[in-house]
């Protein structure tokens, strides 16, 4: 498995070759093209305004103001995840093609659905950027350095995720129709749409489980609360936790490797 | 001399079912690991069974057989793509297998980016891509169309490109699988030079094929699998040639087995087509059957060729005809006939006693008709027979419509019906390259 770990710095022109190529064909042939990275969050939060400012005015705390940079600090890694998890857990059977066909490193294909989302990320950042200048949020730089902590720990996380559920589709593609749905039931038990302070004191418990509220808190001390970077104990909890994740996860992937050619 | 590729008793198993609930749980498909250590043997299929074989360094190297043999099955564990359930395979150098050509080609993208993502994956590092990129594309015939997505391109222009960016990564081992066949005639010669260019570079060329011409003019050695197993090893023209004798002897024993269940399927029709066993109005487009008042039977019809019953025969070969006739009662008009029909329907050749100016005399009980066919100098193809046994005025007594088969086989591919023995010959001053049987 060391050797498989290694072999992955080796591919990494690859990586970054596929990912290119991933970028670059998503948005071929639509007519905004590149410019969908952007207007795709914007129409998104521009749902979720309409729905919580028209359809549900009650529904939000008083004291998340601005709404719209509120929920833009959660939505945007929020997509960056559950794409990539959805993506990765369709990139065997996707690519199926390449791993029957041709001597090829199967886990580069989950990486690369990862990755490639996470680029999208980066390029959504600039109207989180336009945004905090609009509303002139305070930024101190301190905080700000921990900003690519959790993008780090974020990308650990999903990759994690992404190798346990490409190995595992492979043999139950059950679980393609199972993720959509887990998934949602995931955003909604996340605070992106409500602030932590509206969840009951029940529900604590749940929200300390959930890694992805740490990292969705973490973005919003960072980006859009005033005061200190508090979260940083539960950031670093979770960063070794998507450590070991990692590892389990490309452990369990090398493990059913050599099944893939023939069940793909 | 060193190997590139070596086989110890390599056995590939897969599951003959379908692949759902092969994890009785989770847990198990966790600690399990390897899914086919513990098939159960009714639940599997062998593709290949034990093959040994080692290919020497440099040697361009074939494996035939028929479809579903495991020669497929084969290349990907050389290729690395599966793992041998038992068995070893070692290979040394790079390996750069033709098995599907342009696969990981994304079809939005353009033929340029392409080839880079594509010989990134076979391992090239960028730099060696952009050297050799002109020279990939001018090899796939691609200039004016290199910038256009690869989705544009037609199937032949997608296999040249994927065939270019293959063969351009300099692989120390060259796994074909059936590739061929891709795009023209120019094209496949151009396929074919790359491969004797590579052969002259020291490189080793694993080649699956079913264009046994192929491996006899360009493989040093050959291998030919049949159920997974090597039923012949060796030079080429002697495993080709195995294998074909084989190929015949399966095709005979088809041919064979459809005739005997036609023959057996038809009973002596006494009232059709025209009541009391008249013939058909127009005899050459009635389809298959046997009809006829009875008077005369032929009780049995075999071919023979020159070691017995057949049906397959070389073009020129002698064939007989044996029918075996019984007369129920005694008879002084009878006409012994027979004609050969190509697929099409046309009658390539007829004729009867009758009309060779035999006069019937007499005839009782049972006999036997032979006619012997000197020369069967035919196209190749299949061709049906008619037998008859009939009065002179033409009321069959017993006729065998399309009932017998027979398959020629040629190593000309001349055309027509026909084939009259004939030569060559031509004045010193015009010369050919090469001539058959010399």
């Amino acid at each position: 498995m060391l050797a498989n770990l290694r072999q992955l710095v080796r591919y990494r022109g690859l990586i970054q070759t596929l990912v290119t190529r991933e970028l670059k064909a998503r948005y071929r042939g639509s007519v905004l093209g590149f410019f969908w990275s952007f207007v795709n969050p914007l129409l998104l939060l521009t749902v979720y305004t309409i729905v919580f400012s028209v359809v549900l005015p009650g529904f939000r705390g008083v004291e998340v103001e601005p709404y719209a940079l509120f929920l833009f600090c959660g939505l945007l890694p929020w997509t960056w995840f559950s794409s990539g998890l959805l993506e990765s857990a369709n990139s065997l059977i996707a690519g199926g093609n390449l791993i029957k066909k041709v001597v090829f490193p199967a886990e580069i294909l989950p990486i690369v659905a990862v990755l490639s989302n996470m680029f999208h990320f980066f390029f959504a950042l600039p109207i989180l950027g336009f945004f905090l200048l609009f509303y002139a949020r305070p930024l101190s730089l301190i905080e700000f350095a921990w900003f690519p902590v959790v993008v780090l720990v974020q990308l650990m996380l999903t990759l994690g995720l992404g190798l346990v559920l490409s190995a595992m589709t492979v043999h139950f593609r059950d679980l393609r129709d199972l993720l959509g749905n887990l998934l949602t039931l995931w955003f909604f038990s996340t605070p992106i749409i409500y602030p932590m302070v509206m969840v009951p004191a029940g529900g604590k418990f749940i929200m300390d489980l959930n890694p992805f509220a740490h990292l969705v808190i973490s973005y919003q001390e960072i980006l859009f609360y005033d005061g200190p970077f508090g979260h940083w104990r539960w950031l670093l909890a979770l960063a070794v936790a998507s450590v070991v994740l990692f590892l389990i996860g490309f452990a369990l992937f090398d493990r059913l490797r050599d099944s893939f050619a023939e069940e793909v | 001399m060193s190997t590139a590729i070596e086989l110890h008793a390599v056995t590939k198993l897969y599951r003959r079912y379908a692949h759902r609930r092969q994890f009785a749980t989770l847990k198990s498909a966790l600690v399990s690991g390897s899914l086919v250590r513990d098939l159960r043997p009714d639940e599997t299929f062998t593709a290949v069974g034990g093959v040994s074989f080692s290919v020497p360094t440099g040697s361009a190297f074939g494996i035939i057989g028929r479809n579903g043999s495991g020669k497929s099955t084969l290349l990907n564990l050389i290729a690395g793509i599966t793992k041998p359930t038992s068995g070893e395979v070692q290979v040394n150098g790079r390996i750069s297998a033709l098995i599907e050509l342009g696969a990981g080609f994304h079809p939005e993208i353009s033929g340029r980016e392409n080839i880079f993502i594509n010989g990134v994956m076979l391992g090239l590092s960028k730099r060696e891509i952009a050297e050799r990129f002109d020279e990939i594309v001018r090899f796939a015939e691609l200039e004016a169309f290199i910038d256009a997505p690869v989705k544009t391109y037609s199937s032949g222009m997608y296999m040249r490109l994927g065939f270019a960016v293959a063969v351009h990564v300099d692989p120390d081992i060259l796994i074909v699988d059936e590739v061929l066949a891709v795009g023209d005639e120019g094209f496949s010669l151009k396929c074919l030079d790359k491969f004797s260019e590579f052969k002259r570079h020291g490189k080793t060329i694993l080649l699956v094929t079913h264009g046994l011409s192929t491996v006899q003019k360009f493989c040093d050695e050959a291998v030919w699998l049949d159920e997974g197993q090597i039923k012949g090893q060796g030079d080429p023209r002697r495993v080709v040639h195995m294998y074909l004798s084989d190929v015949a002897a399966a095709e005979e024993k088809l041919l064979a087995a459809e005739d005997k269940k036609r023959v057996e399927a038809t009973t002596l029709d006494k009232t059709t087509p025209r009541g009391d066993g008249e013939p058909p109005e127009d005899m050459f487009r009635a389809s298959e059957g046997r009809w006829g008042s009875g008077d005369v039977t032929i009780t049995n019809v075999t071919i023979d060729g020159d070691d017995g019953p057949t049906h397959l025969f070389q073009s020129g070969d002698q064939m007989t005809v044996r029918m075996k006739v019984t007369a129920s009662v005694p008879l002084d008009d009878f006409v012994f006939g027979i004609s050969i029909f190509n697929t099409e329907g046309i009658c390539c050749y007829g004729t009867n006693t009758d009309i060779e100016d035999f006069k019937s005399e007499t005839m009782t009980g049972d006999g036997e008709v032979s006619v012997v066919i000197e020369h069967l100098d035919l196209v190749e193809g299949t061709y049906k027979l008619d037998v008859a046994a009939h009065t002179r005025e033409g009321r069959p007594y017993d006729y065998h419509r399309l009932l017998h088969t027979f398959r020629v086989k040629s190593d000309t591919k001349d055309i027509g019906i026909y084939r009259p023995r004939h030569a060559w010959t031509f004045t010193p001053n015009i010369r050919f390259r090469n001539r058959p049987g010399e």
